[in-house]
């Protein structure tokens, strides 16, 4: 018999490994965006299921709702096509895939075999916003403050970069054709 | 009841999909999504074992990872957009040259 | 020792002299040159005499410490000088002989470019000899040995720029370190049987050991090993061969070093080493054969050479083979005195012969001399005496130590006395054969028709643009004519010392008293027999000279024709150069070409060098294939590393 907990544990589960294996196989970047948002979904609710209920909702607004929202902006600006096969490294494709492969399968394996079996109740540890707060304005008071300080610099550094340069500064010769197309 | 270790096993394959995406992939792009991916799955853990072991801090630093990521890819992008201007191409082999 | 002889300034001023005359010396004039080096040796001269003066009023041995050397264990040596009557002839001799040779070479070599290293390197000799004579131990006698070697190297290679007195010189020195070889070897059984190398030290351990009559034991080892040492530094078989070769230096140097004094080092050496080989039979038998033989064989090769200055050559190393002769039998004070003898007349013939030679010009080679005592009289008349008292003929100096020696060495067997007149006999006739062929007859030299023609095709020393234009043979200047006039008064005169035995008695007491018993075996008519046989030789020789080369010069030739293969072999010195050469240097020379420079040091030295450099290079041009640029390729990397650390850290954590 099967609980609710654990039928809910592989749906999103599922769902989460499904997302994540299509954004390897997309080729497109567009897709691949698409299905990181369903893997960022899913995860929101497995959250849920640990009893994180604040985390699953910033993940659901600032990841899946800035951050991928961000990607699929820039994927559209830069008007990024089809990716075409190049030679690329042998290093990544003759170690790194089976490293991780083999890496991956063997922790699993560890995993499973040796930690204890004792379940994780759902919604265990109700990580209501206001225990949330709690914990960030008293004992991480400090990280928080220069995280905020991190995301203002992020703004001037993603502002400063990505704008563009000044035509009568001589920029790179080649200019876009798209580029001109978006800012007009 | 789901055991702990199941969380473990789909943030390690969350994870592992993640390093591939970034070894296999061409386009720039789908790199950072990667690497998305990957922190994706690490916030996973955290989390799960905040509620193994009942320690709310778990949860607080899958939310500055969170934070961290947003100022990243946002960083990140932004230099994106920077080498796409210069460089006219998101194939990242085609980077492999620190001047012009 | 109460009275302070402060014999340390009789080395010590030639030393100075050499200093300033080595580092001030190339911007000075040429008096300023001279005036050091006169000034410096002859104050050493005169301090020599002041201490011959006061020596006979203390009482001697007279030892002057200066400073301890080395202090290792049981074993010392210190830096101290020693003195007594053989080291004070010999002092005399040095100091005399040499003062004489530097006032004759401000004349000699006055024309030549490096004057002033000339007069460096004689004050430096003049050093490093003193030290040798004066030296109170062997290890400070080895400091003076091999510094003479030194100079005797630098002053050979004088003229650097000529090849074969660079190699002469090299010669000259690879040769005297092979016998140094031997003299370290007995030193260091010197070290480890006595513990000491004091003479005084030593010879009181040695005077009570036994006579090794009946094998070889450590003295005769030891003395063999000296006599070794001899053989390289005074020109003994088989190791003379530098000798000749010398002669491509200076004829002051000739005089100086392979004439009066560099060379009877080794005779010096022996005397004072003469308690040893007292013990020691067989190593005297040793050196009293290499003595005789080296005699004979040098003297008939000197029969045949027409350089003036390599018959004077072979005639140093005869006559050195007659000192060691006189070592060898026992005679100690006669081979001292010969050396005295010697150094006065084969002094004065080495620079009678530099007189000619300045005289023509350059010209050495006696076929074309002749009639010269008509241009030189005063070289003549010096030479001469000389010729006759290296001859043996008396009153002359060389007569009564060669006399002296020959008849103590028939009191020990008749064959040393027989080979012994032979060779007397033999030196007669070529030194006449010299004095002839240069002073008498017609001058067959090149005659000038105008000025400065005058050049010899060899020769080294050659006097380019003479400042006094000439063209016939001149005599030389009156500062080259002076020492020449003093030694040939010694020569006169020097050997009178001799009668009555006074010279043995002044060195008896070094020397010890065994011989007045032997004199008491020989009668006096034995003795007077002895002389007059070597006379009636000596004057026959003389006769036989005047017979060939004067009354009836065509005669040489027929004879040479008719023992043709006799005369080319002593022409060429027995081919004995030629020998060493095949038998030594070649295979040297060989082995050292394939094996140690093709060999060690390409393959192995070089090549590892450039082996480790290759690989290097080989490593890095595989490596350097990782910085591609390539981003994917960098986290390949770092994926495939951290698979490692995490399989690793997993297995780690799966053991416990």
């Amino acid at each position: 018999m099967i609980s609710i907990h654990l039928a809910l544990f592989l749906i999103f589960g599922v769902v989460a490994v499904a997302g994540a294996v299509n954004l390897l196989a997309q080729r497109h970047p567009i897709n691949a965006a698409l299905s990181l948002i369903a893997v960022m979904a899913a995860l929101a609710g497995e959250y849920m299921l640990l009893g994180a209920e604040f985390l699953a909702a910033v993940q659901v607004i600032v990841y899946a709702g800035a951050i991928m929202v961000l990607f699929v902006f820039v994927i559209m600006l830069l008007n990024a096509g089809v990716e075409e096969r190049t030679e690329g490294s042998r290093v990544a494709i003759i170690f790194g895939i089976p490293g991780v492969l083999l890496g991956s399968i063997l922790v699993a394996w560890v995993i499973l075999r040796y930690s204890e079996t004792e379940a994780v109740p759902a919604g265990a540890l109700p990580g209501a916003p206001s225990t949330i707060g709690q914990l960030l304005f008293h004992e991480f008071l400090l990280p928080f403050e220069i995280t905020s300080i991190l995301i203002l610099i992020a703004i001037m550094g993603a502002v400063v970069l990505a704008s563009k340069p000044e035509p009568a500064a001589g920029g790179p010769s080649k200019k876009l054709a798209t580029e001109q197309k978006v800012n007009d | 009841m789901v055991p702990l270790s199941y969380y473990l096993v789909l943030s390690g394959i969350l994870f592992a999909c993640g390093v591939a995406g970034f070894l296999i992939k061409r386009n720039i792009i789908t790199i950072f999504m990667s690497i998305e991916l990957m922190l994706n799955g690490v916030n996973l853990s955290f989390v799960a074992f905040a509620a193994h072991w009942h320690a709310l801090a778990g949860q607080v630093f899958v939310f500055f990872v969170m934070v961290v990521a947003a100022a990243e890819s946002a960083v990140g992008l932004a230099i994106i957009i920077a080498v796409y201007r210069t460089r006219e191409t998101l194939n990242v082999d085609h980077v492999n040259l620190l001047k012009l | 020792m109460n009275p302070n002889l402060s014999l340390w300034l009789i080395p010590v001023l030639p030393l100075a002299g050499a200093a300033i005359n080595g580092f001030f010396g190339r911007k000075s004039s040429r008096t300023a040159v001279s005036t050091v080096a006169l000034v410096f040796s002859g104050t050493a001269f005169l301090w020599a005499l002041t201490v011959a003066w006061r020596a006979s009023s203390i009482p001697l041995p007279y030892q002057e410490y200066l400073a301890h050397w080395v202090r290792s264990g049981s074993f010392s040596v210190d830096f101290a000088f020693y003195l007594d009557q053989l080291s004070l002839v010999m002092l005399l001799v040095v100091t005399g002989v040499g003062f004489l040779i530097h006032i004759y070479s401000i004349g000699y070599m006055w024309e030549e470019p490096g004057y002033y290293r000339f007069f460096s390197y004689l004050n430096l000799f003049m050093f490093f000899m003193l030290t040798l004579v004066l030296a109170n131990n062997y290890l400070v006698m080895f400091i003076g040995w091999e510094g003479v070697g030194l100079a005797s190297y630098l002053l050979i290679g004088f003229w650097f720029t000529k090849d074969s007195a660079a190699s002469a010189g090299k010669k000259a020195f690879i040769v005297n370190r092979i016998g140094d070889f031997g003299f370290l070897i007995g030193l260091f059984l010197l070290i480890q049987h006595f513990g000491t190398l004091n003479f005084t030290q030593v010879f009181d351990q040695v005077k009570p050991l036994a006579v090794e009559s009946s094998g070889a034991g450590l003295l005769t080892a030891i003395g063999i090993l000296f006599m070794v040492g001899a053989c390289g530094k005074s020109a003994q078989i088989p190791l003379y061969v530098w000798l000749p070769d010398a002669m491509e230096g200076p004829t002051p140097v000739s005089a100086l070093i392979h004439a009066a004094t560099m060379v009877t080092a080794g005779v010096y050496m022996v005397s004072r080493s003469h308690v040893i080989f007292e013990k020691a039979p067989i190593a005297l038998a040793i050196v009293a054969i290499i003595g005789t033989l080296t005699a004979l064989f040098a003297a008939t090769i000197g029969v045949t050479q027409t350089d003036i200055k390599k018959v004077l050559a072979y005639s140093t190393v005869s006559q050195l083979g007659y000192m060691f002769m006189a070592c060898g039998v026992g005679a100690f004070s006669a081979g001292i005195f010969h050396l005295m003898t010697h150094a006065f007349f084969k002094g004065l013939l080495f620079l009678a012969a530099g007189s000619v030679i300045h005289a023509i010009g350059g010209e050495q080679d006696m076929r074309k001399m002749g009639g010269l005592r008509s241009y030189i009289p005063w070289t003549f008349l010096t030479m001469g005496i000389a010729t006759l008292a290296i001859s043996g003929i008396p009153p002359f100096a060389g007569f009564w130590s060669k006399d002296e020696i020959l008849y103590k060495a028939y009191q020990t067997s008749w064959i040393y006395w027989l080979i012994g007149v032979i060779t007397a006999f033999i030196t007669s006739f070529y030194m006449f054969r010299l004095l002839f062929m240069t002073f008498f007859g017609d001058y067959r030299g090149a005659h000038v028709d105008e000025h400065g023609q005058l050049h010899s095709v060899h020769g080294p020393d050659l006097h380019r643009d003479d400042a006094h234009g000439h063209g016939e043979p001149h005599e030389s200047p009156w500062v080259m004519l002076g020492p020449l006039v003093v030694l040939a008064l010694l020569s006169t005169i020097g050997g009178l010392v001799g009668i009555g035995n006074h010279f043995e008695h002044f060195l008896a007491p070094v020397f010890g008293s065994e011989y007045p018993q032997k004199i008491a075996e020989g009668s006096g008519v034995n003795e007077l027999l002895l002389m007059v046989i070597s006379v009636i030789l000596a004057l026959a020789g003389a006769t036989l000279a005047y017979v060939l080369y004067v009354s009836k010069p065509e005669l040489p030739e027929k004879i040479t024709d008719r023992m043709h293969g006799l005369y080319e072999a002593v022409l060429n010195k027995y081919y004995v150069d030629e020998f060493y050469a095949a038998l030594f240097v070649k295979p040297l020379i060989g082995v050292s070409t394939s094996v140690l420079w093709k060999g060690v040091d390409r393959k192995i030295i070089d090549d590892s060098i450039n082996d480790a450099a290759e690989g290097a290079r080989h490593v890095s041009d595989n490596v350097r294939h990782m910085q591609s640029g390539n981003l994917r390729s960098y986290a390949g990397w770092i994926a495939a590393g951290s698979a490692v650390v995490i399989a690793y850290m997993v297995w780690l954590g799966v053991g416990r």
